[in-house]
């Protein structure tokens, strides 16, 4: 473990309504599970399945036409049912109609420590988990054939009303330790895993083998994987790392021990207009319906959001739609699609600003139902100085938006592009006053970045 | 409430597209979300946002100059009764003085109003805020005696040469209404220079004291008349000829303060442009050649447009150094070229426009260096951790 704690001191926690409670109950099996290809960005699915087909939880559903090393798999057993598509045929959606028990396909169980490296990415690759690698920069799925220089993984997340990790791994202690070894294999570098100094109790986190263990304090986004990698062993320009979710590392390890793509995970069903928010066990791709029956503030769902992940950098889903591949979380808020009289002016003590421009400042301890409104106009930079306060790395955040706006690829390079992801802008845009979709910004850049290099 | 919304309801189809005002859309989008916050939600990215915006931000500027304000109506009164040699009571002063100032401040902001409607009814784009702000900073730093045509043609200058030339709020280099008091000074230098500080318009029965000067201290000061400079206590609370909202040091920290509690104003470049003038009205003292030199550093401070310009004009955030770092600097070189310029050429007493302006211009080139610093550091770290560029990015 490294010795000192890296004190991060910038950043924002959002003192949000709706903190899950630490139970955890069992949705009931879901009809219908999705694999949604939006979730993996960059990715052009091409299916392997026709309508009706049968398939095991394991089976390929699609595999990706840039890599077509890169297949995607059923977490259940049961149907290819449909593919929902949307604007310009894009695939929203591949659902496969559940059977009532799981039957998997065998990928064979082993030890990672007595497998050489080409047989766990062979096995990776096989089972539709290397979906869950992914690579900085652009934060994509990581390229099976490139040379990363070390592997990443958090073991805290510090987003609003994120899930208590702490909590999710009780009884996958030792799932999670050989995905960790897993992981140690592929690198010949090291694997990072950070905790949080505070709140990471259990010694399975504290004490994990065969990985670097670095202890971190401060407000979100401490939690985000890239704070971290800028922290530990930042990404240079050339430079690859790989990272992987938490609770995907506790499914690489269940490959591992029993052979199987188990998708099974926890999530924590969060925010103000959720009656009991609580602990949930799902699998990979299951429908919210059943987690949001009898369970919402009101019924009329048009005047809520749903969103799987976290407020900050969720997407938004309908009432019957699927948890992301890589989300831990859903979080239900009002939708604020309501207009207010003077309502810029009125210093409402239910509105929140993490600017001392309103009351908020003076009640700490107060938790807030905010909505979805907009608050405000999109105008041109105007206040300088907040977004560097929500920002814990070494990168100029306006200076760096505006050299993506002016499309200047060695600026944007030379200013640290290559570090970031949109969800660490996330903070930045929450708090614009000229609300300018950063994360947006970021990821087109990212995008035609990685377009003029391919 | 409810009734408000049913006109608005009804009002709304004739601005959008297809209705008959729909040309106007901008200018009544303009009214409309001034009196709600529209109902638009977020639709990418973050699902929630922080309550601040623009328009809150502008209104906070405002708050923060009504104590100069103020102040500053009263003092046009006090002057005059000074000039006329009455001993006046406050009402007394405040009505002269609001008398004397809601003209200006109509003509100021119904001027910049129309320039921006009508810019962006041509432009299709929203109406920006920043006029509300401009508007009232253009009167406050101008004579009490300005004509109201001056006024009208600084504010409809300000907007169009100050900021939408170079596309509106965000887009300037200078400061708006520095750039418009300058255009008045160099164009029309009569209006603001020698004894227009004091309002005399003489009323029925009274008189002009003999020998009274409507200058300011300071242009008095650099005629080398030292006793000209007005007691401490004076200055503090801004009993003195000056623009109408530069004189009050007491007030004008008051409103500085409000800024830099709410975050509004960089308290950044407040406290660092008081600190290069500190700075140089030291070193005049040490150098000590003349008595301009030897003013003491604490009435230099009070004198001018000292605070109102580290306050209200060097924190604009659009036209000062955008960076962290970048800000100490800026405000620092701002307070030093102050002192400067108003010790060294007494031909401008007042050196705090011209240094700001000055400084506007070289606030990116602060920045660029502190960008620079950035990037080294990153550089370095390549340099310490060698990795085969090609080979990865290739592959």
């Amino acid at each position: 473990m490294s010795k000192t704690t890296i004190k991060l001191k910038k950043g924002l926690n959002i003192p949000l309504k709706g903190e899950a409670e630490k139970i955890l109950n069992t949705a009931e099996r879901s009809g219908l599970y999705a694999i949604q290809p939006p979730d993996f960005h960059g990715i052009v699915p091409k299916m392997l399945v026709k309508e009706g087909e049968n398939i095991k939880a394991g089976s390929p559903l699609f595999y990706d036409k840039n890599n077509e090393k890169i297949i995607f798999t059923s977490p259940v057993s049961g149907k290819f049912k449909e593919i929902i598509r949307g604007e310009k045929r894009r695939i929203l959606e591949v659902r496969v109609k559940a059977d009532q028990d799981d039957d998997y396909l065998d990928f064979g169980a082993a030890d990672p420590k007595n497998l050489n490296h080409e047989d766990i990415m062979n096995k990776l690759l096989a089972s539709g988990l290397w979906s869950t690698i992914r690579q900085r920069p652009y934060s994509v799925i990581a390229n099976p054939d490139d040379k990363q220089k070390a592997i990443f993984v958090s073991a805290f997340d510090s987003a609003p009303l994120a899930p208590d990790f702490d909590f999710l791994i009780d009884g996958q202690e030792d799932e999670f330790q050989t995905g960790l070894d897993v992981l140690k294999k592929l690198t010949k570098g090291k694997v990072h895993l950070s905790i949080n100094e505070k709140r990471t109790m259990r010694r399975a986190l504290t004490h994990a083998r065969n990985v670097e263990v670095h202890k971190f304090t401060g407000p979100h986004p401490s939690g985000n994987i890239g704070v971290q990698i800028h922290h530990i062993d930042p990404v240079n320009i050339g430079d690859i790392v790989w990272y992987v979710d938490f609770q995907n590392v506790i499914m690489l390890g269940r490959l591992f021990k029993n052979g199987i793509y188990d998708g099974r995970k926890i999530i924590a069903l969060t925010g103000s207009e959720v009656k009991r928010p609580r602990y949930w066990r799902v699998i990979q791709g299951a429908s919210v319906e059943n987690l949001l029956k009898n369970n919402l503030s009101t019924e009329d769902s048009s005047s809520l959001r749903f969103i799987s992940g976290n407020v900050l950098t969720g997407s938004k889903i309908y009432k019957e739609g699927f948890i992301g591949f890589y989300d831990s979380q859903v979080t239900v808020i009002p939708e604020g699609n309501k207009p207010e009289f003077m309502g810029w002016l009125l210093p409402k003590p239910s509105k929140y600003s993490a600017t001392r421009t309103l009351f908020s400042w003076l009640m700490p301890w107060k938790k807030y139902r905010l909505d979805t409104n907009l608050n405000g106009g999109n105008r041109a930079f105007v206040l300088t100085g907040f977004y560097e306060k929500v920002l814990p790395m070494d990168i100029l955040p306006m200076q760096l938006i505006k050299a993506i706006m002016i499309n200047d690829i060695e600026l944007m390079e030379k200013l640290g592009i290559y570090e970031v992801a949109p969800e660490d802008f996330a903070l930045c845009e929450f708090i614009c006053p000229s609300k300018t979709e950063m994360q947006s910004i970021i990821r087109d850049a990212l995008d035609n970045i990685q377009k003029e290099f391919s | 409430m409810k009734a408000i919304k049913n006109i608005r309801d009804k009002i709304r189809p004739h601005f959008e597209t297809g209705g008959r005002f729909s040309k106007f859309y901008r200018a009544w989008e303009a009214f409309d979300t001034f009196l709600f916050v529209p109902e638009k939600t977020t639709f990418k990215g973050s699902h929630i946002r922080d309550a601040i915006d623009l328009k809150r931000t502008m209104i906070y500027v405002i708050i923060s100059l009504i104590p100069p304000l103020l102040v500053g109506i009263w003092n046009i009164g006090q002057q005059y009764y000074h000039a006329v040699g009455i001993d006046p009571t406050i009402q007394e002063s405040f009505t002269l003085g609001l008398i004397r100032i809601i003209p200006l401040i109509i003509v100021s902001y119904a001027a910049g109003l129309a320039t921006e409607f009508i810019f962006a009814v041509i432009h299709n784009k929203e109406v920006n805020e920043g006029f509300l702000v401009t508007g009232l900073l253009v009167v406050l730093i101008l004579p009490p005696t300005m004509p109201l045509w001056m006024v009208a043609v600084a504010n409809i200058f300000a907007v169009i040469v100050g900021k939408e030339i170079f596309g509106g709020t965000g887009m300037n280099v200078v400061n708006p209404a520095l750039l418009s008091r300058s255009f008045i000074l160099f164009g029309y230098p009569a209006y603001l220079s020698g004894e227009v500080y004091t309002y005399t318009e003489v009323q029925e029965g009274h008189q002009l004291v003999d020998g009274y000067s409507g200058a300011t201290p300071l242009s008095l000061v650099a005629e080398g008349e030292m006793e000209a400079i007005p007691s401490d206590f004076n200055m503090f609370i801004g009993d003195m000829p000056g623009v109408i909202g530069e004189t009050s040091f007491a007030a004008i920290m008051l409103g500085g303060l409000f800024l830099a509690i709410t975050g509004v104003g960089s308290l950044r470049i407040m406290l660092s442009v008081f600190a290069g003038g500190i700075f140089m009205a030291g070193l005049f003292n040490v150098i000590a050649l003349n008595e301009y030199m030897m003013i003491p550093i604490h009435k230099h401070l009070l004198l001018g447009a000292f605070a109102f310009g580290a306050v209200y004009m060097a924190t604009d955030p659009v036209t000062s150094a955008q960076t962290g770092r970048g800000k100490y600097i800026y405000g620092f070189l701002i307070g030093v070229l102050i002192i400067l310029i108003r010790v060294v050429n007494p031909g401008f007493p007042g050196g705090v426009m011209l240094a700001i302006l000055l400084m506007n211009v070289f606030a990116p080139l602060i920045d660029h260096y502190v960008i620079q610093a950035n990037i080294k550091r990153r550089m370095k770290r390549i340099k310490n951790n060698p990795v085969n560029v090609k080979e990865n990015l290739n592959s």
